[in-house]
């Protein structure tokens, strides 16, 4: 009887498993519990983790925040916008802004030094692409999202988006700078 | 192989059917697992977590 | 009103065909290939685009195309396909008459209208919000109507073939359990009914909102409902694409399952775990807990990626006994090479397989990881991943079936046979290169979606590494070959249902319950109904070919998981 038939038999739970099955079955099972121990191995032993750490918020609540870590520490400005360069303290926080079609406002962080990232947007979805590294992660109007992060190289990097977010989602680029302390 | 002793339908047919394979057999109870397990571990679980997100300051 | 009883006999494959069953599989599966044919246009439109020495359209359009390829190819050609294949392994196999014919064309007419109405927002220029149309960006209502009507459509097909189920029972056209293909086809409706019953919750309020009903859609919300919806479909197809493979393994070399238990199982496993892996489209969002993404992701410890492992190794097992019975039993692999390789119908199902397996599946479980997710989210690599899934495994298989279809159900010779021959692997190759090469620019971070990369004329632009250029453009030229391979299909299929040689012989009679009842089957040698198969194989290994290819499988997937982990160590700690 073949696959498009009826089995032939009324009975068919109780045939016994093919060795090759069996084996692979086998085989199989045990890798599946590997990949899936892996993740919270992870969490445990591994350092490159995306935080928990969020929070409900509001555009006008996020966008003062921001404004208060610009005000504060803002060392140069960029561009013909203007774009704010932001140099925090290690350690502390930092917000970034996503809206239609920028980033804002750019950060200079320092090698070896932790931080913790704020994530929101304005308006739509938009994707924190973090090249070269390729960190990528999602960024939600109304919610604020925590990332503790360290940079270990310093250099100049981009920071793109990756979520469509309408006509002129290609042109959301900004810059990310590590600085040796 | 063994001489071609064979198995007649009416034979079997007094052979309890396994719990296993009724289960199989039954499109319905199927159905309502299909639904039920990925509603309540995904969208249940996941709506709940959703709404259980904390005010930021 | 009298129940249409009319049928007839294949005379050369024996199946039989319910009158409005035949006329419902014909008219879906049409519908099928001419959103195939408008996303076929499409497709290569945006490769074009996507060639960076090209870049053909401008922004919008490009936005605009995507929009509608995504829909007419993801949604429309392979859902109007899918119904085709619910009416085929319910009414044609189980050879029985098709429940309430009239809900099936009512089904049947509001995914047209809702495929039209859809494509009509998204072509008037206002609706180019992707196929994913994440809130709060928002596009025309008549974008989400049409999506709601063509779900509406399909729910009704899904219950037109879990009544035709009943009927066939109840009419006595089978004994015992069901095929197992129709078994994998009843997995399929199972997730599409979940699916449609997401997208219902999510389009709906959506749609009121586009209206001005509701005021706001959580976009987090929005994602986590939207993808039980999106995803799940993607399940729907795995589910369908699996049960081809099985038929076709049936109808080119008679093979059955290794065994019952362990295929039906393997569905079981799908039906209880498959659409969980919808988490795997929210691994890099804020606010979902490690332990849900965890837990959903890994479809419950990857009991559902088990089932798939499961699938990969007995329906090219079944094909290798069946061989081997057939006197190919030299060697390791002898089925192998004396297999139809130049049958379409074999070597597209054959590449489906291969490349599900090899590029799609373990490309899936790699990014569907909790933190490997976070090097390639959103970028090129996600296309690249599923056009090897639902290209290549799922849309592949669904062309080795037509070819099947063609002289069975559409009473036609096919015509250009020399050109079918190649179309499998015109199409197969090209894509798996595509995806292949996809991926590769993925990993060098390129995103997906996007016009263009250069970010001409903007200060802050970022430069991708060459090679990443010369992936895109690679990617490109395999993406025509495909096309190439995609015209082709549409050239045999459309000029044969229309121009082929008719075949005679087989007319519709009216046909009795009682005629219709399926005799009792024959009775059974022991040691076949037990085993089923006699001195084959090598050491105890009834398919010790497959065994072989399949840890070749298992080793390319070690590896390349391991190389990821590996990659991810290297990034900035986060935590
Ligand atoms: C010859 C065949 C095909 C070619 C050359 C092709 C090419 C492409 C390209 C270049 C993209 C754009 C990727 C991006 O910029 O993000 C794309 C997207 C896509 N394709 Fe295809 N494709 C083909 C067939 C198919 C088929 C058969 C399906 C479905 C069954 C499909 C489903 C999709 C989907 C869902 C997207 C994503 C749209 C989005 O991001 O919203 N494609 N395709
Ligand atoms: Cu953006
Ligand atoms: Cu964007």
């Amino acid at each position: 009887m073949s696959a498009i038939q009826p089995p032939a038999v009324r009975v068919w739970w109780k045939q016994p498993l093919d060795r090759v099955e069996g084996t692979w079955i086998a085989i199989a099972f045990v890798w599946c519990l590997v990949m899936f121990f892996m993740m919270p191995y992870w969490h445990v032993y591994g350092k490159q983790n995306l935080s928990n750490e969020a929070y409900r918020t509001t555009p006008e609540r996020y966008q003062q925040k921001t404004q208060e870590i610009v005000d504060r520490y803002t060392v140069r400005t960029e561009t013909d916008l203007k774009v704010p360069v932001v140099h925090p303290p290690a350690g502390s926080d930092v917000y970034l802004i996503a809206r239609l079609w920028q980033w804002w406002p750019m950060l200079e962080l320092e090698e070896g030094k932790t931080y913790r990232l704020h994530l929101a947007s304005m308006d739509w979805l938009h994707g924190f692409s973090l090249q070269p590294e390729n960190i990528n992660v999602e960024v939600h109007p109304g919610y604020e999202h925590v990332v503790t992060l360290t940079p270990t190289r310093a250099g100049t990097y981009s920071i793109i988006c990756n979520e469509y977010c309408g006509i002129n989602h290609h042109t959301m680029a900004s810059r990310l700078y590590v600085v040796k302390r | 192989m063994a001489a071609p002793q064979t198995i007649r339908p009416e034979d079997e047919a007094d052979e309890p059917v396994p719990a296993m394979q009724q289960l199989l057999d039954n499109p319905f109870l199927l159905l309502f697992i299909g639904i039920a397990m990925p509603t309540v571990l995904y969208v249940v679980w996941g709506v709940m977590e959703i709404v259980g997100i904390p005010l930021a300051r | 009103m009298a129940i249409n009883r009319n049928f007839r006999t294949c005379p050369t494959t024996g199946l039989v065909f319910h009158e409005q069953a035949d006329r419902l599989i014909r008219w879906n599966a049409v519908a099928g290939v001419v959103s195939l044919l408008v996303g076929g246009v499409l497709a290569l439109l945006v490769t074009l685009t996507r060639w960076p020495a090209v870049h053909l359209l401008p922004a919008d359009w490009f936005y605009l195309v995507l929009t509608a390829h995504g829909l007419d190819m993801l949604v429309f050609w392979i859902i109007f396909f899918e119904i085709a294949v619910l009416y085929f392994c319910g009414a044609v196999l189980l050879r029985c008459r098709i429940a309430a014919p009239r809900w099936a064309w009512l089904g049947f007419a509001l995914m047209v209208i809702g495929a039209v109405t859809n494509n009509v927002a998204v072509f008037r220029g206002d609706s180019s919000v992707m196929f994913t149309s994440y809130a709060p960006m928002g596009a025309h209502p008549a974008f989400y109507l049409g999506l709601i009507l063509f779900a509406v459509g399909a729910l009704i097909g899904c219950f037109v073939f879990l009544g035709t189920l009943v009927v066939a029972r109840s009419e006595g056209t089978f004994h015992g359990s069901l095929p197992l293909v129709t078994f994998g086809a009843v997995t399929a409706c199972i997730i599409a009914i979940f699916t449609i019953a997401s997208g219902a919750i999510i389009l709906i309020p959506t749609f009121l909102w586009s209206i001005g009903l509701v005021s706001h859609i959580d976009s987090l919300m929005y994602r986590t409902v939207w993808w039980a919806f999106g995803h799940s479909s993607q399940q729907i197809n795995v589910a369908a694409h699996v049960s081809i493979w099985y038929a076709i393994a049936a109808i080119v070399f008679g093979a059955k399952a290794l065994s019952e238990r362990v295929s039906r199982t393997a569905f079981l496993l799908y039906i209880c775990f498959l659409q969980l892996a919808s988490a795997h489209h929210l691994l890099a969002d804020p606010g979902l807990t490690s332990n849900w993404k965890i837990f959903n992701t890994s479809y419950a410890m990857y009991l559902a990626v088990l089932a798939s492992m499961v699938h990969g190794l007995t329906v090219p097992g079944a094909i290798e006994v069946a061989q081997r019975e057939k006197g190919y039993n030299r060697g390791l692999f002898e089925w192998l090479r004396k297999a139809p390789w130049g049958n379409p119908v074999f070597s597209g199902m054959f590449i489906s397989l291969v490349g599900f397996g090899f590029l799609g599946g373990i490309s899936g479980v790699m990014m569907g990881t909790e933190q490997l997710n976070l090097i390639i989210h959103n970028t090129i690599y996600v296309p690249g991943h599923f056009h090897a899934t639902v290209v290549v495994g799922t849309t592949l298989a669904f062309m080795s079936m037509t070819y099947f279809l063609i002289p069975v159900l559409f009473r036609r010779e096919l015509m250009f046979p020399g050109l079918a021959r190649w179309q499998p692997y015109l199409f197969g190759l090209g894509m798996s290169s595509f995806a292949l090469f996809m991926m590769g620019a993925g990993t060098l971070g390129v995103p997906r979606r996007h016009w263009d990369i250069t970010f001409a004329g903007n200060p802050l632009g970022y430069e991708f590494p060459g090679t990443a250029y010369l992936m895109m453009g690679i990617m490109a030229l395999s993406g025509i070959v495909a096309v190439v391979g995609g015209i082709a299909y549409l050239l045999i299929t459309v000029g044969s249902v229309f121009f082929g040689k008719r075949i005679g012989g087989s007319e519709f009679k009216a046909l009795s319950v009682r005629e219709g009842r399926a005799s009792p089957p024959a009775p059974q040698p022991v040691a076949a109904a037990i085993t089923g198969h006699g001195s084959i194989g090598i050491g105890g290994f009834v398919a010790p070919g497959t065994f072989t290819l399949a840890l070749v499988f298992l080793v390319a997937f070690v590896l390349y998981y391991f190389v990821n982990w590996k990659y991810l160590s290297t990034l900035w700690p986060l935590s």
